[in-house]
C-alpha cells in the first residue's frame, strides 16, 4: 500500500482500535464515527444527529469522551480509540456496566445505547457513589428518545455499585 | 449530511499555518477543536475549499501567567481551562464557566481559541472574557497585533479576523486579589448555548465602593458585550441591590436582543433584568474589601 501522509484529498492513517492496529487509506472528508462503521464494520457506534449534541456517536479518544461525528477519521491517526465493541466483562461476557443496562431496563431501542455506555465507563472511572442529580448532569450531553431516562440513571447507580475499579 | 469537498492541509508550526492562510485567503478556514466548524462543515453552512487543521500545531497550548497578565494559548482545549487552578483574584471566573459549555466529551476537544473566534453570540468564554476585560492576539505573515474583546466582537458570528489571519492567544489582566466573580446562565437544557448567561467580576475599595467592575453578556445582542455602560455608573458607588436593579432595567430596555426559536427577544431581556443584579450581588459577596484582606 502506498502510504500517503501528505495527501489533501486521502490520507493514510494508523488507528489502534479496541487494541487492534488498522492502516487505512481514508478522504479527508469522512468522520471518524463514520470510518469506524464502514472502514472497519464496527456498527456499534451510531451516527444520530452529525452536528455533536446527541451523543450516539461517543466513543473515547485516547481515553476521553469525544463525539465520533465531529472528528476527522485523519485527525485520529497515530491515537487509541475505544468503541462499545472493546468493552467486556472479565470473563468475556457482559461489562457490568452493560449488565447493569440490560437488568435495570436502561435501554429499548439501543441507538442511544453504546454513546451512554462509555460515556458513564468514563464517567464512573473517576466517580464513586453518584447522586441521581450527578449522574443526570454526567448524562445530559447525550439524547435518548425512548426511556424516559429514568432506566439509564438506574443502571448507572447499579453499575457504579457492582463494576470493581 | 458530509462536508463538501475541500483540500486539508495540518501545519505543524504557526509559521506554517500564517503561510498557508496568507496563501489561500478567505478560501480557507481554520480547524482547531472542531466542535462549531465540523457541524457547519457537516451541515454544509461552511464550504472553505481550504481546511487547515491546526491541532498539530506546536506551541499554541498553553495556561501560564506573565506578570500581571493570564495568557492562554488559543489550542487550550476547554476542559484544561475548566480545570486551572487559578489563584486569588478574578481568574476563576474562567473555569467557573466553562462548566456551562456544552458537555465534557465537547469539552475535552473544543478550544479557547476557537471559541472567540467562532463568536457565537451565545457563547459563555466571550461574555466572560469581556467582562474581564481581555483581549486576543492576532498574527498573520505580517505580523502581530492585540485586539480588545470591545473591538474583536463585531458582529454575528463576526470577528475583526482578516483572511490570513490566526487568533493564537487569549490575555486576560489581573484583577485584586479579593475580587468577587460570579457567572448564571439560563438555557433550555443543560449544556445549551445560553439563551441568557451573565458573567459579573467586581473589586471593592476598603468603604464598599465599586473599584473596579466588569459585565459580560452572552445572548443579549447579536455579539457577546460588555456592558460597559452598566458598570461604568457602578464605579464609585456603593453596588446595593436597588442601584444594580434599575441600572439593568435601562440597559437591558436599552437591548436589542436576538428573536428566534430559543426565545423571544423580551424575554431575553427579562432575563437580563434579572440575571445582571443576581450576579452582580453574588459577586459583590464573594469580594472583600481592601481593608479586611
Amino acid at each position: 500500500m502506498t502510504i500517503d501522509r501528505t495527501g489533501t484529498a486521502e490520507r493514510t492513517i494508523s488507528v489502534t482500535v479496541n487494541g487492534t492496529r488498522y492502516e487505512r487509506v481514508v478522504s479527508v472528508r469522512r468522520s471518524l464515527v463514520d470510518f469506524i462503521r464502514e472502514d472497519l464494520q464496527l456498527t456499534g457506534s451510531h451516527v444520530g444527529c452529525e452536528h455533536g449534541v446527541c451523543g450516539a456517536c461517543t466513543v473515547l479518544l485516547d481515553g476521553e469522551p469525544i463525539r465520533g461525528c465531529l472528528l476527522l477519521a485523519v485527525q485520529a491517526h497515530d491515537t487509541q480509540v475505544l468503541t462499545i465493541e472493546g468493552l467486556d466483562g472479565a470473563d468475556g461476557g457482559l461489562h457490568p456496566i452493560q449488565r447493569a443496562f440490560w437488568e435495570q431496563h436502561g435501554l429499548q431501542c439501543g441507538f442511544c445505547t453504546p454513546g451512554l455506555v462509555l460515556t458513564a465507563y468514563d464517567y464512573l472511572q473517576d466517580q464513586h457513589a453518584p447522586t441521581d442529580a450527578d449522574i443526570r448532569e454526567a448524562i445530559s450531553g447525550n439524547v435518548c428518545r425512548c426511556t424516559g431516562y429514568q432506566g439509564i440513571v438506574r443502571a448507572i447507580h447499579v453499575a457504579d455499585e457492582i463494576w470493581e475499579r | 449530511m458530509k462536508p463538501a469537498p475541500y483540500a486539508y492541509h495540518d501545519p505543524t508550526s504557526v509559521s506554517e499555518t500564517l503561510d498557508l492562510l496568507e496563501q489561500y485567503g478567505d478560501e480557507a478556514q481554520v480547524l482547531a477543536g472542531g466542535q462549531s466548524l465540523m457541524p457547519m462543515l457537516n451541515f454544509r453552512l461552511a464550504r472553505p475549499a481550504h481546511l487547515v487543521d491546526i491541532n498539530a500545531v506546536d506551541g499554541l497550548d498553553y495556561i501560564r501567567t506573565d506578570g500581571d497578565t493570564l495568557r492562554i494559548g488559543a489550542m487550550t482545549r476547554q476542559r484544561k481551562l475548566e480545570r486551572f487552578d487559578a489563584p486569588a483574584g478574578a481568574w476563576g471566573l474562567l473555569a467557573e464557566a466553562m462548566g456551562h459549555v456544552g458537555h465534557p466529551s465537547i469539552r475535552v476537544r473544543g478550544t479557547v481559541g476557537g471559541s472567540m473566534a467562532h463568536a457565537d453570540p451565545a457563547a459563555e468564554l466571550p461574555a466572560v472574557v469581556a467582562a474581564l476585560g481581555g483581549e486576543v492576539t492576532i498574527q498573520c505573515v505580517d505580523g502581530t497585533r492585540p485586539v480588545g474583546t470591545d473591538d474583536f466582537f463585531e458582529g454575528f458570528f463576526t470577528t475583526a479576523l482578516q483572511p490570513g489571519e490566526l487568533l493564537t492567544e487569549v490575555r486576560i489582566p489581573e484583577w485584586p486579589a479579593d475580587s468577587g466573580y460570579c457567572m448564571f446562565e439560563v438555557s433550555r437544557r443543560r449544556g445549551d448555548f445560553a439563551q441568557v448567561a451573565v458573567a459579573a467580576v467586581v473589586a471593592l475599595d476598603a468603604d464598599g465602593r465599586v473599584h473596579r467592575a466588569g459585565v459580560g453578556l452572552a445572548g443579549a445582542a447579536g455579539a457577546p458585550v460588555t456592558a460597559s455602560g452598566l458598570t461604568d455608573q457602578l464605579v464609585g458607588e456603593v453596588p446595593a441591590n436597588a442601584t444594580v436593579v434599575e441600572l439593568a432595567a435601562e440597559y437591558a430596555a436599552g437591548l436589542t436582543p436576538p428573536d428566534d426559536l430559543h426565545g423571544p427577544a423580551e424575554y431575553r431581556r427579562h432575563l437580563v433584568r434579572h440575571l445582571v443584579p443576581r450576579a452582580m450581588a453574588r459577586a459583590v459577596d464573594r469580594a472583600g474589601s481592601a481593608s479586611t484582606a
